[in-house]
């Protein structure tokens, strides 16, 4: 995990741009930000993120906070999560949240599809073994609703499982009695989010504004 | 043949219609009628009385109900009659016909030698336009309006400016180049002719896209632009009309004038916005009056408009809120079937005065009054297409650097092509003061040509022009609950980073939004427990019901029908539980519990009780209340499988506990309405599961036992307020403890009797309701 020294680099600015994607501007910005966060640290650790304020009503916080620290989202074939993150990457989660460039081939948007989606499966895949059990899936849908009050466990996994019943019955068919599905691999992942625009609807403005001003 | 028929009803009425129309001629017989009676009365008064009038003619007493019915029933008939046509419908458009069937109702009018009635201005605005836009404020899509809103106020607010400007000027220009006729148009005349025709009409927008079917999109954002334009019309036609008359405007006018935008648009969204939340609030105590439920929604919704109306703020943008505002919270506290109601008025409402609208332009077309000006007709024509197109690819440009779905050629040019114009444009030029306005005329001459042209040419060629350049369609796609968790999933995930990068972007706010109303707005204007209902289990919840609605109508059956096409089952994605998880009774009572308190709080409400029929209420109707019948037995059902199979490996388990008979008891006690419906077979659609269960000879003696207990139907606590039509009489709830005590013996009595296996022996005491 590479550090970074403390003033701005513009070499090091270069390269990450060119991984990323980001313009130089917009790497400036989120590298205050990233210092503000770790209070001028070189690493970022999960209390650090815990500390924002606004995150606190968020119902999936802590799968938010843990898709920082998850190797896989850092590249291809990462395993486990870590404990401290550098500023490369913080900006190379961030990236999955970027826009799709105007001028794109079907080949690259599809590309970017997949790796959004594949960032939401990890999301979801805590115990990283490539398939989203039922378990698992109930508890995505319980964190979803923790914050609505009282309406219990039961109802989530209701909810859950019908959803895994229409998983399975998209991807795999009618099922013989004594089958049993495992859980949704990233195949069916797409397959069944495949009426959602994930590329299109998943990403943030990284409007090219000094962010530290308006943060808490 | 049908349609003959059909057409020669159709000529009887005219034929009626026509002459009763021309009301001079209705009298002149009338009073031809009564002549000689009176003169009879004045020679027989003093000698003897008249004869008893068997049959007396009295056309005047019912004329006005009785014209406005026979048009509507005439306008009624002719949709009746394109639908029968299936070729010409899929062909022309529904408001073409109805435009050249207003021609010729028209014509014959006019040729009986009657003056044909006109599309009266203040007939239009108050009673034609409402219904429609109410129609399409309640039913719009609030996420893609709010998401494609920036582009929308563009196109509505910059692009209409444009257009009133561009035409206006232009024709100017040519009418001073023309000369002789046409030099006495002076500049405000033309750009309030331009202001009046730039303006996309949402009627026939809606008459035409509802048609063709097109992505979601390209219909928000032509059909919005349409409803908030009428912001900038209405100012621009004070605007002009007020200074006409002074024949110059200043520069504080032009100020004032942006300020009267700004009040006149934000104005009237308040204004609905008032009425809305009123509505909604309303709607939290109807909860006895079911009936007068749709009525509140309409009457707030008019007041809304007309109150607007009164301050000349935009009408059409206060009902747009009033109906956008109301409907979540109003949505939330009525019963499914004033839903229902209020759907369907509305449908019918809109549907008719669009009927009605268009053959009135048709009729107004021949009534006149016309003055034909080649030039300025044909000049009026080409400007408007010429700064329609130039308007829409000019701010596209603009627009596409700002969003991150861009519109292609393809949507700017449907977009484009989109722009009708309709009756309002005409309504409007018809209200003109002849002698401000001494062209009016010819201005109506032109707007009619220019309507019909939108609506006969473009409106024709749309749909083969949507299929020639293959522009995507409106995605027939149900919603799947796989797709709602993860837009939810994705909400709250956006925001969280937007909170991480300390940005407080569009998801941020659109949180605070979501929170703030859940907080305080919902608890204010939802009534009960559903104001804390998230959305995901609304959405749920309303697949449950479709789904129940299915199964019943498919007449019942073990398996989930048609929205989960394939086999798979509970059984196929539980991981195999080990063994010691079985004895445990299958459904705690506590959960039960819940399952029911969810449904039934989360479903609707009916608690109607009176067996008579009461013009204030609604007889309780099985099928309404049975939902929370089916969906508890469908959740029971899918248990049930999900344990048999698993079941069916164990042949033999060692005795229940001791208390099992008291679970049993209690089970029964807190499920009477399975017992119910059993004896009420006929009325409630019952669903069948067919057990391959070797206990069956003995679960016969069960039902026995337990059936004659259970032939008076109980009522629990929870359930007392749900009440089936069953032909046994309920039983007081006093009782339930005694039949509880009752019911211990047997109970006790099978216990001893079946022996092995026990847990079997529970199983079929559930299923009783379900055997047939």
């Amino acid at each position: 995990m590479g550090s970074f020294q403390s003033l701005p680099d513009d070499h090091q600015y270069r390269t990450l741009s060119q991984k990323t994607g980001f313009s130089l501007e917009q790497i400036a910005i989120l590298h205050n930000r990233f210092k503000q966060l770790s209070q001028n640290e070189e690493t970022l650790w999960r209390d650090d993120l815990k500390t924002i304020q606004d995150l606190e009503s968020n119902p999936i916080r802590s799968q938010i906070i843990e898709a920082f620290f998850d190797s896989r989202n850092f590249q291809k074939d990462g395993v486990g999560s870590v404990e401290e993150i550098g500023f490369e990457e913080f900006l190379t989660v961030m990236s999955y949240f970027r826009a799709p460039p105007q001028n794109i081939t079907v080949e690259q948007r599809e590309e970017m599809r997949r790796a959004k989606l594949r960032f939401l499966f990890n999301m979801h895949d805590t115990d990283n073994d490539g398939t989203i059990t039922l378990e698992e899936y109930r508890h995505v849908v319980e964190e979803l609703l923790s914050r609505s009050g009282a309406l219990g466990r039961e109802t989530a996994k209701g909810i859950a499982d019908a959803a895994m019943l229409e998983v399975a019955s998209i991807s795999v068919g009618p099922m013989a009695p004594d089958e049993f599905y495992e859980g949704i691999t990233f195949e069916h992942f797409l397959k069944i989010l495949n009426g959602v625009e994930i590329e299109m609807r998943m990403h943030i403005h990284f409007l090219n504004m000094d962010a530290t001003v308006l943060c808490k | 043949m049908e349609l003959k028929m059909f057409l020669l009803v159709l000529g009887l009425l005219v034929g009626t219609g026509s002459p009763d129309m021309g009301s001079s001629q209705g009298k002149c017989s009338e009073s031809l009628v009564q002549g000689p009676q009176t003169q009879e009365n004045r020679t027989h008064t003093t000698h003897s009385k008249k004869p008893f009038p068997v049959l007396s003619f009295g056309y005047d007493y019912v004329r006005l109900p009785f014209e406005i019915s026979l048009w509507v029933l005439l306008a009624s008939l002719m949709k009746l009659g394109f639908h029968l046509m299936p070729r010409l419908s899929s062909i022309v458009p529904e408001s073409c016909l109805l435009i050249v069937v207003g021609l010729l109702v028209g014509g014959l009018i006019k040729l009986v030698g009657e003056a044909p009635p006109v599309l009266e201005s203040n007939i239009f605005f108050l009673y034609l336009l409402p219904p429609i836009i109410l129609d399409a404020g309640y039913f719009l899509p609030i996420r893609q309006f709010t998401e494609n809103l920036g582009t929308i106020l563009m196109f509505a607010v910059v692009g209409t400016l444009w257009n009133a400007f561009f035409v206006g000027g232009l024709l100017y220009g040519v009418c001073q180049l023309e000369g002789h006729r046409l030099v006495t148009v002076d500049l405000l005349s033309c750009l309030l002719f331009g202001s009046i025709i730039s303006a996309v009409d949402p009627v026939a927008v809606l008459a035409v896209f509802e048609e063709i079917h097109i992505n979601e999109l390209l219909h928000i954002l032509v059909f919005g632009e349409s409803l908030l334009n009428d912001a900038v019309t209405v100012v621009l036609y004070h605007l002009f009309e007020e200074f006409s008359s002074v024949g110059t405007i200043t520069v504080t006018d032009v100020l004032l004038g942006i300020v009267c935008f700004l009040v006149v648009s934000l104005g009237g969204i308040v204004v609905g916005a008032i009425y809305g939340i009123l509505a909604a609030f309303t709607s939290r105590f109807t909860s006895h009056t079911r009936v007068i439920e749709p009525l509140f929604v309409f009457l707030y919704s008019y007041m809304a408009y007309l109150s607007a109306e009164v301050f000349h703020l935009s009408g059409i943008m206060a009902l747009i809120a009033c109906g956008a505002v109301m409907r979540p919270y109003v949505e939330a506290n009525i019963s499914h079937k004033s839903h229902t109601t209020i759907k369907y008025f509305l449908k019918m409402w809109s549907s008719v005065s669009d009927t009605l609208i268009f053959i009135f332009l048709g009729v107004s077309t021949v009534a006149g009054p016309h003055e034909w000006n080649w030039i300025f007709v044909v000049a009026t024509l080409i400007f408007c297409l010429v700064a329609r197109v130039l308007g829409v690819v000019g701010l596209t440009f603009v627009i596409n650097k700002f969003r991150i779905v861009k519109l292609t050629s393809k949507d700017q040019f449907i977009i484009a092509y989109g722009g009708l114009r309709g009756a309002i444009a005409f309504s409007l030029v018809y209200l003109l003061n002849t002698d401000h306005f001494p062209k009016r005329n010819m201005f109506l001459t032109a707007i009619i040509t220019v309507i019909f042209f939108t609506v006969f040419v473009q409106g024709m060629t749309i749909r083969p022009l949507v299929d020639l350049l293959a522009v995507k369609k409106k995605q027939e796609t149900k919603r799947s609950i796989n797709e709602e968790i993860h837009t939810q999933f994705l909400d709250h995930l956006l925001t969280g980073i937007e909170d991480i990068c300390g940005h407080y972007g569009h998801h941020h706010w659109k949180d605070k939004l979501n929170r703030f109303n859940k907080k305080y707005v919902k608890k204010c204007l939802i009534a009960g427990e559903r104001s804390k209902e998230p959305q995901l289990i609304a959405f749920y919840h309303k697949m449950e019901m479709k789904q129940a609605i299915e199964l019943v109508e498919s007449g019942g059956g073990s398996k989930l029908p048609s929205a989960m096409p394939s086999t798979v089952s509970m059984q196929n994605i539980q991981p195999k539980k080990p063994p010691q998880d079985r004895a445990l009774p299958q459904l705690s009572k506590a959960r039960e519990e819940e399952i029911r308190k969810i449904l039934r709080t989360n479903l609707q409400r009916t608690r109607q009780r009176l067996r008579s029929y009461n013009r204030h209420t609604l007889i309780a109707d099985p099928y309404e209340d049975g939902w929370n019948e089916i969906l508890i037995k469908r959740k029971k059902m899918k248990e049930l499988e999900k344990k048999i199979s698993q079941m069916n490996n164990y042949l033999t388990v060692p005795a229940p506990p001791p208390d099992s008979p008291t679970i049993a008891r209690a089970r029964l006690a807190s499920d009477p309405q399975a017992w119910g419906l059993k004896s009420a077979t006929e009325s409630i659609p019952s669903i069948k599961v067919d057990l391959a269960s070797p206990q069956s000879p003995e679960s016969v003696n069960i039902v026995d036992e337990i059936g004659m207990k259970g032939s008076q139907p109980k009522v629990s606590e929870e359930g007392g307020g749900l009440t089936m039509k069953v032909p046994s009489p309920t039983k007081p709830r006093k009782d339930q403890t005694t039949d509880e005590d009752n019911d211990k013996e047997p109970q006790q009595r099978l216990m001893r009797c079946l022996s092995d296996p026990g847990p079997a022996a529970e199983e079929e005491d559930e299923d009783e309701p379900f055997l047939h």
